[in-house]
């Protein structure tokens, strides 16, 4: 393996990196949170997905660039299967998460979500109050009463940077908040349950700049409990929050590394085109 | 060339829009004139007797008609427990787990057929099919001749409303553990609140006036029920009966019967129209 890298190493630095990333994956797998193996996923007939392979570490966040349609979203929604919902829509190849493969049929899409959590690019406060939202998944997965769901309820909302904003007004409906509050509070049912990992699809995307700001540095501070994967068209979010960033181009993973590397010593022309605003 | 084409649109344009607009008032003009034909003949029947009293037999005046008015509440209400339950689980069935599938496709065709279908058929079935073999008419077989008449009117909106719900509020519901089934019932349901109340209040004001299968299947009745399984007073029934009498004071408590059923459905539409508001409010 040694010896290999250091073929590459003289060939050129990038490669070098690549083969590092590599080596880890081979080393050390129980490393990586999730790890994706020759993914391949169709809607129907089309093909949307091509052997995409990625190994995703805890506790950091990897962020998923690339134009639209490439794939980003469609590859984190096979993560908690979210797919399913979907008659066409059909995923092959292995995800491994905690070193299980959850695309297996004996695997429980039920259960695999409570552990594999999803913020989606549209805030969706379900129609009851800010606390029903937040206690919802609290109920559904724990016996929980009383002053034990309200603590877990506050706890939640305060991890969520809502609380303040919300405390006063627990009983209103979730639907009357501002559109960053309602994603916050969307985020604070997410990690109410304590999933593994959390999948975000976009989620700033129909928020304005400030409500970003805030759900961003959110992210930050969610990074020491949670395992985050972000889809995010916009570039300059990605090099904000991400430790590590995969690009996509129709449908296959091109390029990924540090997201520092990515954004200032990209190994491949095509991310390089995109980053610079050539396309996308 | 061209500036004579444009003044023959414009005037095309303007002829359509006299021509719709001469169509929408004379709809409405016949639907006003009979709402006040109703008003001002009905109005006077309406007393304290029309509401308390049964019916007295002819050439006696008096009496009124508190036996069909209980009999149609009745006849209804039942439907309405029947028919609400079973259309709104077709509609589930056909909005959420059979989207999509072959089966989906002909049950909902098959119940756009049956919207169309004339009561009175409706009325003839439930005479054969539990009419005949019970041997007596009776409030049961006249509820279950306005379920079926309800339930394609419910199964329809109930999809309707449904199929509104974004899918974003599935997926949030499913990303966090939840079973299909309380994300339908728990999330879904809530958000389609409205519209599936609006639905059901329509379905019910479209059967209260039902005259025909209640003919084959309630009958009628001048007395207080004493079970469900008797023929069983009911207003629009009534209605046919007394406005064919010969008599004056029938004829009036008729028209009386008219006013109060009208009102009604009247009623349920205006609860229809702020329940469906609330719900667009509240999103």
């Amino acid at each position: 393996m040694k010896e290999t890298a250091f073929k590459f190493a003289v060939s050129s630095q990038a490669n070098l990196q690549k083969m590092e990333t590599r080596a880890a994956t081979q080393d050390s797998a129980s490393q990586f949170k999730v790890s994706v193996r020759n993914l391949n996923f169709f809607y129907g007939k089309h093909q949307a997905l091509f052997n995409n392979s990625i190994d995703i570490l805890g506790h950091h966040i990897t962020a998923i660039i690339g134009p639209s349609g490439c794939g980003k979203s469609t590859h984190i929604r096979a993560y908690n299967r979210m797919h399913e919902l979907y008659r066409d829509q059909r995923a092959t190849g292995q995800i491994l998460i905690g070193g299980q493969n959850v695309l297996s049929p004996e695997v429980d899409a039920v259960d695999l979500r409570r552990r594999v959590g999803m913020i989606f690019q549209k805030p969706s406060p379900f129609p009851m109050s800010i606390f029903e939202n937040v206690a919802y998944g609290l109920r559904l997965n724990y016996k929980l009463k009383g002053a034990e769901l309200s603590e877990r309820v506050e706890q939640a909302l305060i991890k969520a940077a809502l609380w303040k904003e919300v405390k006063d007004k627990l009983h209103d409906p979730g639907t009357a908040l501002s559109g960053g509050q309602q994603q916050r509070l969307c985020i604070a049912r997410s990690i109410a349950i304590q999933p593994e990992v959390l999948l975000m699809d976009e989620p700033a995307s129909a928020i304005d700049p400030i409500a970003t700001a805030k759900i961003e540095e959110l992210m930050l501070e969610l990074k020491a409990n949670y395992t985050m994967v972000i889809v995010t068209h916009s570039m300059q979010q990605a090099a904000r929050v991400s430790d590590y960033t995969a690009f996509f181009y129709e449908g296959r993973i091109v390029e990924f590394g540090h997201t520092k590397q990515i954004f200032t010593n990209p190994r491949e022309k095509q991310t390089e085109d995109y980053i610079t605003g050539r396309f996308g | 060339m061209e500036l004579n084409s444009l003044k023959k649109r414009r005037r095309f344009n303007s002829a359509i829009q006299v021509v719709s607009s001469l169509s929408a008032l004379l709809g409405l003009a016949a639907l006003l004139w009979i709402l006040l034909v109703v008003l001002q003949r009905g109005v006077g029947a309406l007393n304290w007797d029309f509401f308390t009293k049964l019916p007295t037999p002819p050439g006696i005046i008096g009496g009124g008609l508190a036996n069909a008015i209980v009999g149609t509440l009745l006849i209804t209400l039942l439907a309405a427990i029947w028919g609400t339950p079973l259309g709104i689980l077709a509609g589930v069935y056909l909005a959420e787990y059979g989207k999509g599938t072959k089966i989906a496709v002909i049950i909902r065709s098959m119940t756009n057929i049956l919207i169309g279908i004339p009561s009175i058929i409706v009325g003839v079935f439930v005479y054969a099919l539990i009419v005949l073999p019970s041997k007596t008419f009776s409030a049961y077989a006249g509820a279950a001749s306005l379920a079926i008449i309800m339930l394609p009117v419910v199964v329809r909106t109930t999809e309707d409303m449904l199929s509104m719900v974004p899918n974003a509020l599935r997926e949030a519901g499913l990303s966090l553990g939840a079973p299909n089934w309380r994300v339908i019932l728990q999330i879904v349901f809530r958000a389609a609140r409205g519209g599936l109340l609006t639905g059901i209040l329509l379905a019910v004001a479209r059967v209260s006036g039902e005259t025909a299968p209640l003919l084959f299947t309630a009958l009628n009745s001048t007395f207080w029920m004493h079970s469900l399984n008797e023929p069983i007073a009911n207003l629009t029934v009534t209605i046919f009966n007394y406005a064919m009498s010969p008599y004056a004071d029938w004829k009036s408590q008729a028209w009386g019967a008219s006013l109060l059923i009208m009102g009604a459905v009247l009623i349920l539409n205006i609860a229809a129209r702020l329940a469906f508001k609330e719900r667009s409010r509240a999103k």
